[in-house]
């Protein structure tokens, strides 16, 4: 049986989100096969990547390094009111929380978040497209005040402080990410910033997406509760979209800079897929309409938002 | 009247279709930038030719660098 969710899962591959999806998917078929010992606690080779890779708690801030290396902050700050359309679900923190909360839930928990990230190109848009008028996705967006590259370098630095003072559980994730961002920012580690980008982030993804995969054996994954975590998320990700959207439409009414309200539905903070298709989508109706890094900001606002909230819930839970 | 080729985001260059001396029509596409692995076409801001094409590919740029200049060859001196 847990074969027909690993094939589920691969075919899934073709299309979206391979990157992790294959890892996950082959995790799942070692999982299942009989006698092998691969996740045999303190002697399992994938045993071990699972727990010192993910139940120490290595992996997931890897990725958030990787993510603040890619990551520009510019057109956030230009457009700080853009910080508050960020909302949403996210893999690598639903991940990082899923170990501390419901080790048990980790692998579903971890391919429903990744599933419905990989789907965000099909859920979104036609979401995005029914909430809005051709007029409105077609607005410029201008920046509101001008950056400079001594901004960008400070951000890190401020917001590193602020959000760990105040949440000291988010550290992990937020110092991590922080670091990444100061890399590219600083323009002087041009060596790591790259290593960080490429194959850092290549090779956390390939032990991140494997083991999560692997701790899914048939008796814990299939079970009802699992599919509901999955619509459930479903869910949660298109009223997300939804929301932003239309509170972007609502921010509309109170401003005479108007944003372009489509930048809501990268609150979602799947980085960078959402602000991708929010670029995509507004190149549909103009093609000379460049909003993707002003899409980064919402997504990424979006992030730091669930890395704060996953900080509070680790403070409170603890 | 030249007009610039601007870069509407920080990017890598990763294929040119214009050259110095090149005709362009408005809105035609003269360079593909990648940002975050999304190649993004940059399209001609006038009819004209090309007089200064100032990058090639595997640059990386910035948003709002001058990527060329064109000189505009429209005889419409819009006045209003």
């Amino acid at each position: 049986m847990g074969y027909r969710i690993f094939a589920h899962i691969l075919a899934i591959t073709k299309d979206y989100e391979p990157l992790l999806l294959l890892p996950i998917g082959f995790g799942i078929l070692v999982a299942n096969l009989p006698l092998t010992g691969l996740m045999t606690p303190h002697e399992g080779l994938v045993w071990r990547f699972y727990h010192y890779g993910i139940q120490w708690e290595i992996v997931p801030p890897l990725i958030f390094l990787g993510l603040g290396a890619l990551t520009d902050f510019g057109p956030m700050i230009a457009n700080p009111c853009l910080i508050f359309l960020g909302a949403g679900a996210d893999g690598p923190t639903t991940i990082f929380i899923a170990t501390k909360l419901a080790p048990h839930m980790l692998g579903s928990c971890a391919v429903a978040a990744y599933s419905y990230m990989a789907s965000v190109p099909i859920i979104q848009p036609p979401i995005m497209r029914m909430l809005t008028t051709n007029k409105e996705r077609t607005i410029r967006m201008q920046k509101a005040r001008k950056v400079s590259a001594a901004d960008k370098v400070v951000f890190p630095l401020v917001a590193t402080l602020v959000i760990i003072l105040l949440i000291p559980a988010s550290a992990p994730l937020v110092s991590m990410f922080m670091l990444g961002n100061l890399f590219r920012v600083a323009k002087i580690v041009e060596r790591l910033t790259q290593a960080a980008q490429n194959e850092l982030l290549n090779i956390v993804t390939i032990f991140l997406g494997f083991p999560v995969g692997a701790t899914m054996n048939a008796d814990s994954f299939l079970q009802p509760k699992v599919l509901f975590i999955f619509f459930l998320g479903m869910i949660a990700f298109m009223v997300s979209t939804a929301t932003g959207v239309l509170l972007a439409k609502l921010m509309n009414l109170f401003s005479k800079n108007k944003i372009n309200p489509l930048l809501g539905a990268a609150g979602v903070s799947a980085v960078p897929m959402a602000a991708r298709v929010v670029h995509k989508v507004g190149s549909q109706t103009d093609k000379k309409n460049y909003l993707l890094m002003y899409a980064m900001g919402p997504n990424v606002a979006g992030v730091i938002g669930i890395v704060i909230v996953a900080g509070i819930f680790l403070t409170l839970l603890k | 009247m030249a007009e610039k080729l601007i870069a509407p985001l920080a990017g890598t260059i990763v294929s040119i279709s214009i050259e110095n001396g090149a005709s362009v029509e408005e809105d035609d596409e003269t360079l593909v930038l990648e940002v975050m692995k999304m190649k993004n076409p940059v399209y001609a801001p006038c009819t004209g030719t090309v007089t200064e094409l100032k990058v090639e590919v595997g640059d990386k740029v910035e948003e709002d660098d001058v990527l060329a200049v064109i000189e505009s060859s429209s005889n419409f001196i819009t006045q209003m």
